[in-house]
């Protein structure tokens, strides 16, 4: 059957790079809304934030296991990549992960504890995610401009490590005007009025940066016919932006219609952006230096892993589509029984 | 600072973190099943207690399980890049079958099972307990066959150095696979049930009579009495599976310098690797020859037979693996004695729990995490007598090291071991506080009908 789509050599990193780049964008997505979430913590009331926690509660280490399976594949099909990748990253990943465990524990033990110490476990889910969310900006900012560690690259890094965490604070404020009611929404409403900026600030600078990055990607955008063939990107984004801005405004509407539209328009961003960047960086793994196919593991391991996915993942899509709708609706207490 | 050896303390500090919390959930997650069901089954109150108080306990411990288990999949690529590389190609899919099929599971049923009890019909509730249960299951299977093959590789050729996959039947199934599996499931239910049986014992010393710490005791009691000997034996079976294909390391455990017949069985020593001998040695004759080959005359293999010409050492390092060794099997008879003569003196009293005299109550108290010991000690055992290799035969673990300074390394392994020490300490502390504050509920209103289960008042998200 390898043979049927002609040389697995060439179509099976492919293959594995799309699979690595849905699993990347749908992490992104649905931690970025749940990092949010606790970006915003701040900001709550505290049984605002009993509240907020319950509108991530049943989802979040699903949402978390989104980034295994990224690291997973990177790990799987491309090892030479995962290595150089990760080894340049060493201390941002560090820094990830770290704020991972805080923020994941601080979901447990900030109603386990005793009550007294519920301030300080708020403050470690606070920390956690805002530490999680600037070390995913600043390793985006490293890896698009080439993982080299010059100044240059390092403030740019700093840059998208804000926005990017400006970015989630944003995607968690419009996930929260869908799962609460009252002043909660309000209150976020008010919130991703805000936020708005740093997506829009952040999506900016990355898509100023990347054709800089190389001539390569330069010729990609600025070539004919390319360029034209890519112009409705950025045209249909500007009017998602501006559309979102003019819904946010009016915000709420009564009966509490369009509550989940500012949540579906910046998925569609979201996952636009990623779009674009993936676009640049193809064939690259390792941005200009090594390509997909250079990196791949060998046909016969990838292809029983690709079998596998390919029968379980819309297995694990019906689950996820199960535990969504079990818990649709507002947002209400989380109890056991 | 050598990168080296300060990224095998980290890989060791965060694998040895990391393990302690699947340890509980993979066994946890069927109790909790069998707590449900005979619940569903007979209706008592008591069951639905006893699920209650340790869904909480999973909940916590998957939530550590969880976030240090992303830490170890980071590791592969931050530390050991050369080990992806030489045998990604056996590694990389049975990594990839284990988030597929295990942890997406997981961690999508987690939220029903924690959370959906009032949201959906109850035999979903049900279903999803028993779904994480299967995960949590699933997953010890996968990350046990990849540890196994990296013990006793089979299945591959080498072609230019790289690991190319020949025979995923013998890769699965290599040699040390089900051994290392049925030991661990195991492990995983003797450290619930002793977990169980400890904080059971906590709670009734505290007070606390009521029929549901009578029902986990008596409960954690059994389990422990009824694995504990299945696992001596499965333990005794890994041992001469051992024997066969890493022959050094079982001569490490042993202290055993000599290849010779009549091998005594030390219960103590110093093994000294200067001088190439034990020094303060107990041992009882024959004993090592009558286990590992059911021969007191059989000939065992020694340490001296693993020393190149030139003296380079090419058995594990000695002390650390003996010294695991007793240590792991010293808690195995503890258990045992522990958890027959309980039975026996609960038997005597139809009472059940009250028939305990008070040391056996402190000794439950003492063993409650005895499990955690004793899988640490073994991994131990485990992991160190395979050095120096990485892989059996195939790569050292000196060769996977990736080009990444000793002071980075440094800084993180420092605040991973900060980060751990005070998760530790606020888990076992939460823990303690969570059984205190179910001792004081039940302990004072043993019998009180509890109100409809709908309308109960409830804490907020707890
Ligand atoms: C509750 C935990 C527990 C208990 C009571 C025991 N073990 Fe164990 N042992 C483990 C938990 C464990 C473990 C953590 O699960 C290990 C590490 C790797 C493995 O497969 O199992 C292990 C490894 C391990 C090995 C090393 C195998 C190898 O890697 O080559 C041997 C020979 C034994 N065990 C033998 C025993 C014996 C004879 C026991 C008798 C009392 C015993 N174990 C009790
Ligand atoms: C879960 C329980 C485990 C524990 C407690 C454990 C413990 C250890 C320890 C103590 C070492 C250090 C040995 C030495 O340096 O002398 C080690 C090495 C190693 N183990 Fe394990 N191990 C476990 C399971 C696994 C599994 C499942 C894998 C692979 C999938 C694995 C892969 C490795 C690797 C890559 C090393 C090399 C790094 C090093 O030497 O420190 N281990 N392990
Ligand atoms: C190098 C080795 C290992 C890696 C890379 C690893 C990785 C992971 C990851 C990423 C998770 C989180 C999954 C999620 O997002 O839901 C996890 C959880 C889990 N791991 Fe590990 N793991 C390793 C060793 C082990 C070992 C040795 C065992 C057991 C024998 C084990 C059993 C589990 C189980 C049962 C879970 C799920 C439940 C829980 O977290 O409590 N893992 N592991």
């Amino acid at each position: 059957m390898m043979e049927l789509f002609g040389d697995p050599a060439t179509w099976l990193p492919f293959a594995f790079a799309a699979l690595m780049g849905a699993a990347i964008l749908t992490y992104v997505i649905l931690d970025g809304f749940d990092l949010g979430v606790g970006l915003l913590f701040p900001f709550a009331t505290p049984a605002e934030r009993d509240r907020m926690v319950a509108s991530i509660g049943p989802f979040w280490d699903a949402n978390e296991t989104w980034l295994v399976l990224a690291i997973g594949i990177l790990l799987v099909a491309f090892p030479v990549a995962h290595g150089v990748i990760l080894t340049a990253l060493y201390l941002p990943v560090a820094v990830l992960l770290v704020g991972l465990i805080a923020r994941g524990v601080a979901f447990e033990f900030r109603v386990k504890a005793p009550t007294r110490h519920r301030g300080a476990w708020n403050r470690a889910f606070y920390g956690g995610s805002l530490a999680a969310s600037l070390a995913q900006g600043f390793m985006l900012g490293l890896y698009v401009t080439g993982l080299q560690l010059g100044w240059a690259n390092i403030a740019f890094a700093a840059l998208t490590a804000v926005c990017l965490t400006v970015g989630f604070s944003f995607i968690g404020a419009v996930w929260l005007i869908g799962k609460t009611e009252g002043d909660l929404q309000l209150k976020a409403i008010h919130w991703a009025r805000r936020g708005i900026w740093g997506m829009i600030a952040g999506i900016g600078a990355v898509s100023a940066a990347t054709p800089l990055v190389s001539g390569r990607i330069w010729d990609r955008w600025f070539s004919f016919p390319e360029v034209v063939l890519l112009s409705p990107l950025p045209v249909i984004s500007v009017l998602l932006v501006v559309l979102l801005w003019r819904i946010l405004q009016r915000m709420p509407f009564e009966n509490d219609r369009w509550a989940w539209a500012p949540f579906s328009i910046s998925t569609v961003l979201f996952v636009m952006a990623f779009g674009g960047l993936a676009y640049s960086f193809y064939p690259y793994v390792v941005p200009e230096q090594i390509t997909i196919y250079e990196a791949a593991a060998a046909p016969e391991s990838l292809i029983i892993i690709l079998v596998g996915a390919l029968f379980v993942l819309p297995i694990i899509i019906g689950y996820s589509i199960l535990a969504y709708t079990v818990f649709r609706g507002k947002a209400t207490e989380l109890s056991y029984y | 600072m050598d990168p080296l050896i300060l990224s095998r303390i980290q890989f060791a500090a965060n694998i040895s973190f990391h393990i302690l919390f699947p340890t509980i959930t993979i066994a946890l997650g069927w109790v909790l099943l069998f707590f449900k069901l005979r619940f569903n089954r007979s209706g008592e109150e008591k069951w639905m207690d006893a699920y209650r108080f340790w869904v909480k306990v999973f909940a916590l411990s998957f939530a550590l399980g969880v976030v240090s288990g992303i830490v170890m999949s980071f590791q592969f690529g931050t530390n050991w890049p050369g080990f992806m590389e030489v045998v990604g190609n056996v590694a990389g899919p049975l990594l990839a079958y284990e988030i597929l099929t295990a942890f997406f599971l997981e961690a999508a049923f987690l939220g029903i099972m924690l959370f959906g009890f009032r949201r959906v019909p109850g035999w979903l509730h049900t279903t999803a307990t028993a779904l994480v249960a299967i995960g949590t299951t699933l997953s010890a299977f996968w990350i046990l066959v990849l540890n196994s093959w990296m013990h006793t590789p089979a299945g591959y050729e080498l072609r230019d150095g790289i690991v190319h996959a020949t025979d995923w039947f013998a890769i699965v199934f290599n040699p040390s696979m089900p051994y290392r599996l049925v030991h661990m499931l195991l492990a995983s239910g003797l450290t619930v049930a002793f977990l169980i049986a400890g904080f059971s014992a906590l709670r009734w010393l505290w007070g606390d009579r009521g029929a549901e710490v009578r029902a986990t005791l008596r409960f954690g009691a059994w389990m422990g009495a009824l694995l504990i000997p299945l696992q001596i034996l499965a333990g005794d079976m890994h041992g001469l599976n051992t024997l066969e294909h890493q022959p050094a390391k079982v001569a490490a455990m042993e202290g055993n310098w000599e290849t010779q017949s009549n091998v005594p069985l030390v219960l103590f020593a110093l093994p000294d690797e200067a001088a190439r001998e034990n020094r303060f040695e107990i041992a009882v004759p024959g004993m090592a020859s009558f286990i590992l080959t059911h021969d007191f005359a059989g000939e065992v293999p020694g340490l001296n037979d693993f020393v190149a010409e030139d003296g380079t050492r090419l058995h594990p390092p000695v002390a650390p693996v003996f010294f695991a060794f007793r240590l792991m099997v010293g808690i195995g008879m503890a258990m045992l004695a522990l958890s027959w003569s309980a039975l026996w003196l609960m038997r005597k009293k139809r009472g059940g729990v009250e028939g305990l005299p008070k040391p056996w109550i402190y000794a439950f108290v003492g063993m409650a995490f005895s499990g955690w010991v004793a899988t640490l000690a073994g991994w131990y055992v485990t992991e160190i007598g395979r050095q120096p290799w990485l892989v059996s035969g195939v790569l050292t673990t000196a060769d996977a090291l990736g080009p990444i300074s000793g002071g980075m390394v440094a800084s993180t392994l420092a605040a991973y071991l900060a980060v751990y020490a005070f998760l530790l300490a606020a888990y076992l502390g939460t823990l303690t506080y969570m059984a205190r504050r179910a001792a004081r509920h039940d302990g004072t209103s043993p019998q009180i009908p509890k109100p409809d289960a709908g309308v109960r008042v409830l804490q907020p998200a707890e």
